[in-house]
This record gives structure tokens, C-alpha cells and sequence, in this order.
């Protein structure tokens, strides 16, 4: 089975016409030594019948799935209204290329278009780009934009950046090329950030909220990066800028981030969305595609890619980036969720986090031994200091049917008691009243 | 002549007329018509000092980009505003109102050295064969 | 078909929405009261549209696409095959969309199984030791590979001195691209007049500041490097690694295994090879294949088969170069390519490469009666034409790529790669009929035909489409972004 529909005849038909006798005749430029004799040792061929009963029985292997998420570090349990996956999985949508020919593909760049307008406007930033790989490698090519705008190499990351992040941008740059200035009770603080600030810095990058779900003051921080005549980098979750001053307003030249949260499923990590943001000014040094109206020679409206100079297959090592394949169908997944929610709906997403987050850590401090690590305001995520390890409580949720959160404890040893709990619009009254009895129960387990 | 012959030209499609002690540069219309419409000139700051048959800037088409090649070395003097707004200026007048940079040359000898419009058409004829 | 004529800002407005969200119902309190001193945003400026309208822009606008579900996609170095349906359908499979990446090792066990399995399978096809799933599309895999190969050398104390990557001049832009963004440099070689690997140019560039070669294979062209063996066999001498551009992985799968080549590193484009949906530009996925030396040095984490059956994530690889993703690359989309490879089998992976190449080389010799065949050579999986035949005419190849579209195919990709003038380079696939193959044929041999008679028609085209050309100079001068609000 290889979906190939070539008959006998047919075979026989291309082979007189192509001048040779048998397939293996078309190979000569290729050393005999390395031609397989037999095929790769791989299982298979399974029928769908089959494949459906393994891959099924593997997807029954993630409990975690079946248990209420209480669980967000980056990726959130959001809803995904249904017309998105109606629409998003059309096969017109699914199975077309880069838009190229952008006179057959006036589909996939109209929603692009409506996708960078919308994240523009989300991030108080001018232009938007087609979107990055998720929000590590967009942060990265920030930092890297940062570093050509300015000439400098220093990348200083402030307060409680995802661990995940801070690794990806170690993996890219020189890891002595980045500072990382740590947090107080939580939270970036802006002299601390301003003493790490030096004629070699080329960027100050915050999150907002950050990894412990906190918010930060970003004018502040925007003014201590500006001061330093570096660029101000914010990492932003884009349902939190539904209700948060955007800081493309405030003065963030580059607005990036992760936006699974709209409408793409958890799916172990990926495939996710970055986003990148930025100012009109820093236009011509942006990373991947960009679409932009025009009109055909009729007047017709139509949408085309863009400054394709900037892009690796004309510009090549002097490129602003190497990307090309991005991720083009959870864009269209996230303009088709926003175009959904619209105005209102993203609003109200944003304020039942907040309000079911804060009711939830409000049934947390009166359990006994449970309290909230952290005094200043946060958005739909808080850290729990646990009265016993938080792996134990993540344990005990298993009975109770519900993932109560992310044991911090997997990222520093330090935070081994402390957990980190995430609660979208989905969790209803009954749900976090099952999620505060497993910490009743894993904390007087003690 | 296809190619103006009150300038002179370099092997990469640059242009420069030399008057008052001045040499105004630009690029010919072969490359454009090469390059298709140029919708983006960068350009040097005023007073920067170029190098002969060294990239001092990049001119860019919609599927293209090129880099700018001094025809001489020099200090910039001026540069064409107009492009900013217009850089279509180049396609549709490449000699003229589509001219690029003014410099102050500092070595007057390399001037000379430049091709004539003979020699750079037959230099365009052999690119082309 | 009607272009719609208005974005979804253009419609609804007050009083429209989607659907709605349930009542809050926990206890509320007041914003400013939970949110003390933090500045909320005065508005967003988004769409108001109810969900039926919402539907309908965005089935109207999919009606604009081309896809593959519809017709034919030429497009050379993409490989636009078939995406099989089971693989949506068990990639969407709520045991694995709705797993949390952090849920820990036990309670994700069937994706850690899946990672295991397609880290296993690729490593087999591809004849290398390991595996990383992590980059999220093949420029990714091209940047972790380098560092891989950087990381290696510098273990060896020769990180300062090799920092040279010698690419083609028929490569990828992606390659160079890569090249810069790890910190090194670009060394372009020309090819020989056969548009192979020009040996005398290699052994000119290689030198003890090598640090690597990149090659695709086949090329670019679509040929088999003949002296491949030559070449990674001199570049280890020269103490540089061997980096492959699997981009055209479906010119050998099931039948020659890069490892084999002498290749340290490939990366895999699964949209491409692996069948999984372009998706109008990504998500795709570009799982990076080393040699045993350079395992060491994978991304962490890998995921890990133990001894008790069960996987697990290794994160203690002290010479790992690091993350290069958020959490665990396009999983859904190595899901898909893991049920691509499962139907398919040993047999079915053979004939995937079997079938494109005699696709390929039918068309080629089809095509070379009407347009110029630079390179006469039996081809791979894919061909390049020229289009330089016409231009007697004033026709040019993006002429006959507008043209195309009007008969219901996509056009090739055209103008690269860079060696050859006018370049048309096509790939069929193997999932093409005979039916669909003599289509296209037909319409390039009636274009070339065109192109002598009636030459404005080439140059009008497309006349058939949802739009006709649009201007791209107006849009890179002033290029508009964003929507305006209405």
C-alpha cells in the first residue's frame, strides 16, 4: 500500500516511453554498493482496521488525557469552539502548499492577512508576521532581531521567563551571551534589571504574565531597556492580552509568544504557534512571511507574500532568518478562533480565567498547609506551596480524576513543593471542587 | 547606442557621471530591466565613505535583491530622496531621476578606468550569450 | 467564483457574536479588586460576527485554494503527494490531543511510546544510530544538525578553527540560511557542467577551517550525486562532517539509505517525504538522523525504550547542544507520518520511491520534446526544465507557470534552483495516476504551443483563477499589512 495508482500497462506504456527496458535502468548514477537488497526492517504494512486498533490502543495509554487539566506551563487546556475544527480541517485548507501562486492560494493568504491584523492589534504592535514554530524559537529570533537592530550581542532576560525558553535560547545563542536576572517574590525587578544593562545589551526580554502566572509592570520594564538604548522584548500570552494593556502601547518594539491557547489542542506540545509582533520601524528585519493586500490588474483586491527579500530563498545566508515552513495551519486555526470569540468572547475568555483562577486559589488557602507562593496579581495561573512534595499531589489527583497541576519540582530541585496550577473558562464549579479535594487529601497524607 | 555614452560603467551594471568634480551613480537599465520593478533602495549615511567596486548598499526588486557596488571610492555627498518614496524612479528613468547616490571622489584616476558605453554593451552581449 | 469582497472586520458589528461562554459560576469579585494596580486594555478592535458568517468566510475563502485533495502540485522539492485520511483521524484521537506535554512520563505513555517508535523507524529507513523529533520543520533540523556537528567539533578542540560549511550552488536557501545563524560561513561551490558535485571545486574548498559539507540527494535537479561516496569520503579526510538535506528523501526511501552515503546527519521533511499535510505552509516537522558519534550530542529530551517495555524522556545527556523546541516538536504531525509508515510497510516504502521516479522520468522525457532539457540525464524523483526556449517569443517561465493554473494544476517551482535559466522543476510524486501525469503533459506541450502563437494570452494568464496577477511591487512599496477599520 503506497496510495500509488500506476496499472501494468501503464507501467509498461512509461518505461517504452522514457527509452529504457526496466525501472532498475533509471538507477545507473547510483553506486550499486548502496542499493538495498531488501526494504528497511520497519512493521507494516497495516490496514487502517489495524493501524486504527494500535494507535488507538496508544492513545487510551495517556491517562492524562482523560483527567481534568489543572495543568498549563505554556499550554493550556482552552476551549476550541467546534466550528474551528470544522473549518480548520478542510481539506482546502489541509492540503494546499505555501501560497505561492498567490492567484490560486487567495484562501490561505486572506487568512493570513486577517491573522497578522488580528495579532497586531492583540499586541499594540504594527505589523505582525504568518507565524513562527511556537513561542521559544519566535523569543530567539526576537533576540536575534534585537541583535542586528542594535549591533550588540548581550540578551537579558528578566525574571520568570519559561524555563523552557531560557533553555531554547541558550541552545541558539552563545549561553554567555545571555543574562538572565532573576526574580523577587515572583516578579522582574526593574533595578535589578537595570544593573544587568550595559552598553553590550541588546535586548531586555520579559513575560508577561510570566512562567509563574504573575504580571509584570512592562512600562517599567520597557523604559529600563529604552534607557539602555536596548530593544524591549515582551513574551505575551495572547488570551491574557484580551484584558492586559498590550505593550506594543507601552512601548514594545517586539510582542512574541506562544498561541496555542487559540484553538489549537495540547497535543503533548505540538505542533504549537509562535507569533511575532513588532514595530512598523523594525519591518524590514522580520523573521518569515508576511502577506500584504494589492489588487490584481482588474482593481480586484487579492493578498499576496511580501518583502520576500528578507526571506532565506532569495536573500540565503544574509537572510533575516532561516525559516520557511512555518506553522500555517494553527494560524488558521487561531484566526478562525478569534474571528469566532471576536470582540466579546475573547474578553470573556479572559475574564472567567481570572475569575475561576482566583476562586480556585481562594478554595487553596483555606486548605490547610496549602499557600499561595506569591502576593502579586496574576492572570489565570499561581503557584501553590504545597505542604508535601508537589509529585504527591499530582499523584493523589489520579483519584480524584482531575491533573491538579505542574510539579515545579521538574524544573529546579528548589521548587520541589511548589506547583503550579492553571484554570482556563473549561473548569467548571464541581471540577475545582474535585481539584481542592485532592489537595485535601494529598496534604493530609502527610 | 543603447547605453548613454555622458557616463561610464562597471562590469556589475553601475553607472557614474562625473560633472563639476561630482560623480552622481546609479544603476544601468539592463539591470534593471534584469532586476524587474524595484521596490526598495538602501542606502549609505551621508559622509560615509565608499570603496571602489565594494557593496555600499542593496537594491531590491520583488523576488530579487542585489547588492550596490561603488564605481569609484569617494565620500557620499547626497542621496536620492526621491527613491524613498518612488524607488519605481530607477526602473522608470535609471539614468536620470532614478540616480542613486552623489559622492565626492578621492581618487580622480579610478573615474577613467571605468568602461565606456562601447565596452559595457559588449560587455551586456557576452553576459548574454 | 467570487473573491469575497470582505474581510471578516468588514462585517457583522455591534449586537453579532459567536458562540457564546457559560456564566461565570464560581463567586466573582471585581477586576480591580483581583487584578489591584494592573492596567487593563480599553479595547479590542476584533471582529463581531455570528458563527453562521463566520463559516461561511472561511468555506468561502477555502473554495480559493488550490490543494491536493483537488488536482495536481508539481511543485519540484516539495513533494505534493497524497495525505491520507487515517492519519488526520488518528492524529486527532483525543487520548493524544488533549495530553498535556508536562503531564510526566507515566501518565503519557502511549505518546511516549509513539515518539520512541518514530525515532526507531526513521533511524531504520535512514541507516543512522539516533534520532531527535524535536525540530519543528526542516530549516529547524538543518539549524540543530549544524550545532550538533559545531558541538562535535568543538569536543574535539576544533570548534575555533572548523567554521566553514561548503554548500552547492544548487542548494536550498535554507542551507546557507542555517549556515549564518549558527555563526559560521558559507563556502558556495560551483557545480560541474553535469550539475552534480564538481570534485576539483570541493577539494579546492575543503581545508582544515571545514566544518562541514551540505548536500542535498538527490540534488536539486533531481540527480543522484554519482560520486556522493567520493565526496563524503574526501570530506572526512579533510576532517569535516557530512550533512544531507533530506528534502528529497522520496527519491530514495525504501531503497537507499543516506547512512550509507557516508552522510554524520540529515534532517527528514515528513510533509514531504512522509506524507503529512502542507497545511498551507506548516506545521510540517523535521526530525534531524546522526551517526553514532554525533548521538551525544541530540537535543534533549529523547525519548527512551527501557529494558521494562515502558518510555521514558532522558534529560541527563550532558553533552546534549540543548532544547531547540517549547516542549516536543509537531508531535501530532511525526503521529501522522508514524500511520503513514505503518500502512505503507517495507514493500510500500520501496514503491513510494519506485513509482516517483518512473513518474518523474516519464514526464521528463514527455516535456524535453516541447521545452529545453538542460540536464538529459535519468532523473530521481524530480526534473528541472528551461524555459530559455521561449523567451524567442518573449514568453517567460513564470508565464508559463501563470498559464498552468488555468488548466487546473498547480505550477512547478519555478526559478529555482538558481543554476539553470528559466527553471521549471517539477515533481510528480508517486501518488499521480498515468491519467493525471498525461494532463499535465498535455497542457505544458499546448502552453509551449501558445507560447509561438498567441504570446499575450501566456502573458495575461491566469484567466480562470479567483484573481488574476497582483501586483507584488505595489505591495512591497507600500506594503499594507493589517486590515483598516471600517
Amino acid at each position: 500500500m503506497s496510495f500509488v495508482g500506476l496499472g501494468r500497462d501503464e507501467e509498461q506504456r512509461m518505461l517504452k516511453e522514457i527509452g529504457v527496458a526496466r525501472f532498475e535502468d533509471l538507477l545507473a548514477a547510483i553506486p550499486q554498493e548502496v542499493l538495498l537488497e531488501h526494504p528497511p526492517r520497519i512493521p507494516g504494512p497495516l490496514s487502517e482496521i489495524e493501524l486504527r486498533r494500535l494507535l488507538g490502543r496508544w492513545a487510551r495509554e495517556n491517562h492524562a488525557a482523560e483527567l481534568v487539566s489543572f495543568q498549563g506551563g505554556g499550554i493550556y487546556d482552552h476551549w476550541i469552539p467546534a466550528a474551528v475544527d470544522a473549518l480548520a480541517s478542510r481539506s482546502e485548507f489541509v492540503t494546499a502548499y505555501t501560497p505561492y501562486q498567490p492567484e490560486v492560494a487567495q484562501g490561505t493568504l486572506t487568512a493570513i492577512f486577517e491573522f497578522q491584523s488580528m495579532m497586531a492589534e492583540l499586541t499594540g504592535c504594527d505589523v505582525a508576521n504568518a507565524s513562527m514554530y511556537d513561542g521559544a524559537t519566535a523569543t530567539v529570533e526576537a533576540a536575534l532581531l534585537a541583535r542586528r537592530q542594535t549591533g550588540r550581542k548581550r540578551v537579558v532576560v528578566a525574571g520568570m521567563v519559561h524555563p523552557h525558553v531560557l533553555a531554547v535560547l541558550r541552545t541558539y545563542l552563545d549561553p554567555d551571551e545571555v543574562s538572565h536576572v532573576g526574580d523577587t517574590a515572583g516578579l522582574a525587578v526593574p533595578a535589578d534589571v537595570k544593573a544587568a544593562l550595559g552598553p553590550d545589551s541588546a535586548c531586555v526580554i520579559y513575560q508577561q504574565p510570566n512562567f509563574f502566572g504573575l504580571v509584570e509592570d512592562p512600562p517599567a520594564l520597557h523604559a529600563i531597556a529604552h534607557e539602555a538604548g536596548a530593544l524591549a522584548i515582551a513574551v505575551c500570552d495572547p488570551i491574557a492580552l484580551a484584558l492586559l494593556e498590550p505593550p506594543g502601547r507601552t512601548g514594545a518594539d517586539i510582542v512574541v509568544g506562544e498561541a496555542q491557547s487559540l484553538g489549537s489542542p495540547m497535543s503533548f506540545g505540538g505542533p504549537l504557534l509562535g507569533y511575532f509582533a513588532a514595530k512598523q520601524s523594525l519591518l524590514r528585519g522580520l523573521p518569515g512571511r508576511l502577506v500584504a493586500e494589492t489588487v490584481d490588474r482588474q482593481g480586484r483586491r487579492g493578498f499576496v507574500l511580501t518583502l520576500q527579500t528578507r526571506e532565506q530563498h532569495i536573500r540565503r545566508e544574509k537572510a533575516t532568518s532561516n525559516i520557511c515552513t512555518n506553522q500555517g495551519l494553527m494560524a488558521l486555526r487561531a484566526t478562525i478562533h478569534m474571528g469566532l470569540l471576536g470582540r466579546l468572547g475573547l474578553r470573556e475568555v479572559a475574564e472567567l480565567c481570572v475569575q475561576k483562577s482566583h476562586h480556585a486559589a481562594r478554595l487553596a488557602a483555606g486548605i490547610p498547609g496549602y499557600a499561595l507562593a506569591h502576593e502579586a496579581p496574576f492572570f489565570r495561573e499561581f503557584v501553590l506551596r504545597c505542604p508535601v512534595e508537589a509529585r504527591r499531589v499530582v499523584e493523589a489527583g489520579l483519584e480524584f480524576g482531575v491533573s491538579p497541576g505542574i510539579n515545579l519540582g521538574r524544573f529546579r530541585p528548589e521548587w520541589k513543593d511548589l506547583l503550579l496550577v492553571a484554570v482556563t473558562e473549561l473548569r467548571d464549579a464541581g471540577e475545582i471542587d474535585r481539584w481542592a479535594q485532592t489537595l485535601h487529601r494529598a496534604g493530609g497524607a502527610r | 547606442m543603447r547605453y548613454p555614452d555622458d557616463v561610464r560603467y562597471t562590469a556589475e551594471h553601475e553607472w557614474a557621471r562625473l560633472e563639476n568634480g561630482i560623480i552622481t551613480i546609479g544603476v544601468t537599465s539592463y539591470a534593471t530591466e534584469q532586476l524587474g520593478d524595484v521596490v526598495f533602495v538602501e542606502l549609505p549615511e551621508i559622509g560615509v565613505r565608499l570603496e571602489a567596486l565594494k557593496t555600499f548598499g542593496v537594491i531590491e526588486a520583488v523576488k530579487t535583491v542585489s547588492d550596490l557596488f561603488a564605481p569609484v571610492s569617494g565620500e557620499v555627498l547626497e542621496r536620492n530622496g526621491a527613491l524613498s518614496d518612488n524607488p519605481a524612479l530607477v526602473n522608470q528613468d535609471p539614468f536620470g531621476e532614478g540616480w542613486i547616490l552623489r559622492l565626492r571622489p578621492s581618487d580622480p584616476g579610478e573615474y577613467a578606468k571605468l568602461m565606456s558605453n562601447v565596452d559595457y554593451e559588449r560587455h551586456v552581449e557576452e553576459q548574454h550569450a | 467564483m467570487i473573491m469575497p469582497r470582505r474581510l471578516l472586520i468588514e462585517q457583522g458589528g455591534a449586537g453579532h457574536r459567536g458562540p457564546a461562554l457559560p456564566a461565570c459560576d464560581v463567586p466573582q469579585r471585581p477586576l480591580a479588586e483581583l487584578l489591584p494596580g494592573v492596567v487593563l486594555r480599553a479595547e479590542l478592535v476584533f471582529p463581531q460576527v455570528s458563527e453562521p458568517e463566520v463559516v461561511r468566510h472561511f468555506t468561502e475563502l477555502s473554495t480559493l485554494n488550490h490543494h491536493v485533495d483537488r488536482g495536481f502540485y508539481p511543485l519540484g522539492s516539495c513533494t505534493m503527494k497524497y495525505n491520507p485520511k487515517i492519519d488526520e483521524e488518528l492524529a486527532g484521537l483525543a487520548g493524544f490531543a488533549k495530553a498535556h506535554p508536562l503531564a510526566g512520563d507515566d501518565a503519557t505513555q502511549g505518546c511516549l511510546r509513539a515518539m520512541a517508535e518514530v525515532q526507531r523507524l526513521l533511524a531504520e529507513i535512514t541507516g543512522f544510530a539516533a534520532v531527535t523529533t524535536q525540530p519543528a520543520a526542516g530549516a529547524h533540523g538543518e539549524m540543530t544538525g549544524l550545532l550538533m556537528m559545531r558541538a562535535y567539533h568543538r569536543s574535539r578542540g576544533e570548534g575555533e578553527r572548523r567554521r566553514r560549511v561548503i554548500v552547492p550552488d544548487s542548494a536550498h536557501g535554507t542551507n546557507p540560511a542555517s549556515v549564518s545563524l549558527v555563526g559560521y560561513e558559507t563556502v558556495v561551490i560551483p557545480s560541474g557542467p553535469d550539475a552534480t558535485v564538481d570534485l576539483d571545486a570541493l577539494a579546492k574548498a575543503l581545508d582544515d577551517r571545514t566544518a562541514a559539507v551540505m548536500l542535498t540527494v538527490p540534488n536539486t535537479v533531481g540527480l543522484f550525486e554519482p560520486r556522493v561516496l567520493e565526496v563524503t569520503r574526501m570530506a572526512h579526510a579533510a576532517g569535516a562532517q557530512c550533512y544531507m538535506d533530506g528534502a528529497n528523501l522520496n527519491a530514495l526511501v525504501g531503497r537507499v539509505r543516506p547512512g550509507d552515503l557516508g552522510f554524520d546527519v540529515m534532517h527528514i521533511n515528513v510533509h514531504k517525504t512522509f506524507s503529512t499535510p502542507h497545511g498551507g505552509g506548516g506545521p510540517g516537522a523535521g526530525p534531524v538522523a546522526v551517526a553514532k558519534h554525533l548521538e551525544p550530542f541530540l537535543p534533549t529530551p529523547v525519548a527512551v525504550l527501557q529494558q521494562d517495555g515502558r518510555v521514558r524522556l532522558d534529560w541527563e545527556r550532558p553533552q546534549s547542544i540543548g532544547r531547540v523546541h517549547s516542549f516536543n516538536g509537531n508531535f501530532s504531525i511525526l503521529l501522522r507520518a508514524l500511520a503513514y509508515m505503518l500502512t505503507l510497510g517495507p514493500e510500500g516504502l520501496a514503491e513510494v520511491s519506485r513509482v516517483a521516479i518512473l513518474n518523474a522520468n516519464y514526464l521528463m522525457r514527455r516535456l524535453a520534446k516541447s521545452y529545453d532539457l538542460p540536464n538529459p540525464q535519468a532523473c530521481m524523483h524530480e526534473f528541472v526544465l528551461s524555459g530559455r526556449g521561449l523567451k524567442k517569443y518573449g514568453v517567460r517561465t513564470l508565464d508559463v507557470a501563470k498559464r498552468l493554473l488555468d488548466f487546473g494544476v498547480h505550477a512547478p517551482t519555478v526559478y529555482f534552483p538558481l543554476i539553470v535559466e528559466e527553471a521549471l522543476m517539477i515533481e510528480p510524486t508517486e501518488t499521480e495516476t498515468f491519467d493525471r501525469l498525461d494532463h499535465f503533459a498535455t497542457a505544458m506541450e499546448r502552453i509551449a504551443v501558445e507560447a509561438a502563437e498567441d504570446a499575450e494570452l501566456l502573458h495575461q494568464a491566469p484567466h480562470t483563477t479567483p484573481v488574476g496577477r497582483l501586483d507584488e511591487a505595489r505591495a512591497s512599496r507600500e506594503p499594507r499589512l493589517r486590515w483598516s477599520i471600517p
